[in-house]
């Protein structure tokens, strides 16, 4: 046995010492389940969905990261992936199906459009979708290649990774603090 | 199947005029002959097909509102163009032609949507694009493209957001590619490029 696994065998769990218990903090375990089984909610809306439906498919695999399973219901997503041109007239409806979701939940910008309104400076289009949902991740591009969905998806995995009271503040009904009032 | 001439139609209907064009045959029409000519059309020259119609709105000239037409003849596989004015610049309305053609339905809610057209004896003519108490007609000429400052239609999203249908910042836009040059030199910017929203306009 080298030195090296020598070392790494003294501080890896060993059940002579510790029994079947594995001592952590529930932050992690919580966070760990969390980032790992990712339910997207595919809110696609316009052209960047093609690009969601790619990172679904075999070649890009979101499945990779525990997150293949789209839910068409709110109640059965963690996180809304809008993808594509928000319009006021469907703002509602993002909206609505965003409250419908069970704590805790999460929301990905992916694209332009979704981040900013992109080319649509127009009467019609809602100048990015963080005024009616609290935005967790905002993917660049127009639009963004599913690698880069999927590198978004990731920094989400890290961002869960680093919640605290994980457990206790959803319990709460507080899981996180949303405030989307804009002004002007 | 032969192919209908301009000059056939206005010898057949003498309340059309002749209209310029560079592809299809096309005419003018008065708004009370429309139907009528359109059943013809249908019936007898087999333009079977009501492809499109579009709301135009002229500006300044008169009458400024119309509405055009695009006939197809399946067997002669021919299209038509016409136009037909609305005679009121005010409240501008032409009849509708979906007792005709079922396909006329979305294209006349459309029109009436964005242009605020009526079509008389549509039987939903309700606006199809934009919701439903929106207030004004967006592709007529005097709406600004960045929009007008209105409530969006959710009270519950208004409760929860405060957000409201705010003109866009345009920041020297509408972007658009110029022509006539490499790919890479054209590519789609704002016409004034001195202002944007952290510089405000001179
Ligand atoms: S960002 Fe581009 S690709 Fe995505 S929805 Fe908007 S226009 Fe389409």
């Amino acid at each position: 046995m080298s030195n090296n696994a020598a070392a790494a065998s003294e501080i890896a769990y060993d059940s002579k010492i510790e029994g079947e218990i594995i001592v952590t903090r529930a932050d992690a375990v919580v966070n760990w389940l969390r980032a790992n089984s990712v339910w997207p909610m595919p809110m696609g809306l316009a052209c960047c969905a093609i690009e969601l439906m790619a990172a679904g498919g075999s070649r890009f695999d979101i499945a990779r990261f525990g997150m293949e399973v789209m839910r068409f219901s709110p109640r059965q997503s963690d996180c809304m992936i809008v993808a594509g041109t928000v319009t006021y007239k469907m703002a509602e409806v993002v909206r609505r199906i965003y409250d419908q979701m069970a704590e805790p939940k999460w929301v990905v910008a992916m694209g332009a459009c979704a981040s900013s309104g992109g080319m649509y400076r127009s009467y019609a289009t809602l100048q990015g979708v963080d005024r009616i949902v609290p935005v967790d991740v905002y993917i660049s591009g127009c639009p963004p290649r599913p690698e880069a969905l999927l590198d978004g998806m990731l920094l989400l995995q890290e961002k869960i990774h680093s919640e605290r009271n994980s457990v206790r503040d959803t319990f709460k009904g507080r899981h996180r603090i949303i405030d989307t009032k804009v002004v002007g | 199947m032969s192919q209908l001439t301009q000059a056939d139609l206005l010898a057949k209907f003498p309340f059309l005029t002749a209209r310029a064009s560079l592809d299809y045959v096309a005419v003018n029409t008065p708004a009370d002959k429309l139907v009528e000519l359109a059943r013809t059309l249908r019936d007898e020259l087999g333009f079977d097909v009501l492809t499109d119609l579009a709301g135009m709105d002229w500006d300044k000239a008169a009458p400024r509102f119309s509405v055009v037409y695009h006939f197809y003849g399946s067997t002669s596989k021919q299209f038509l163009r016409v136009n037909c004015a609305a005679p009121d610049d005010t409240a501008p309305s032409v009849p509708s032609l979906t007792g005709l053609y079922p396909s006329a339905d979305w294209h006349e809610r459309e029109a009436y949507d964005l242009m605020g057209i009526r079509f008389e004896g549509h039987p939903d003519l309700r606006r199809i694009l934009m919701w439903d108490s929106y207030p004004f007609h967006p592709l007529r000429k005097e709406f600004p493209l960045a929009g007008i400052d209105t409530p969006v239609p959710s009270a519950d999203l208004i409760e929860a957001t405060g957000i409201h249908a705010a003109p866009a910042p345009m920041a020297g836009g509408p972007f658009v590619s110029s022509c006539g040059t490499t790919l890479a030199s054209g590519e789609p910017r704002a016409l004034d490029q001195s202002w944007n929203e952290s510089k405000p306009k001179a």
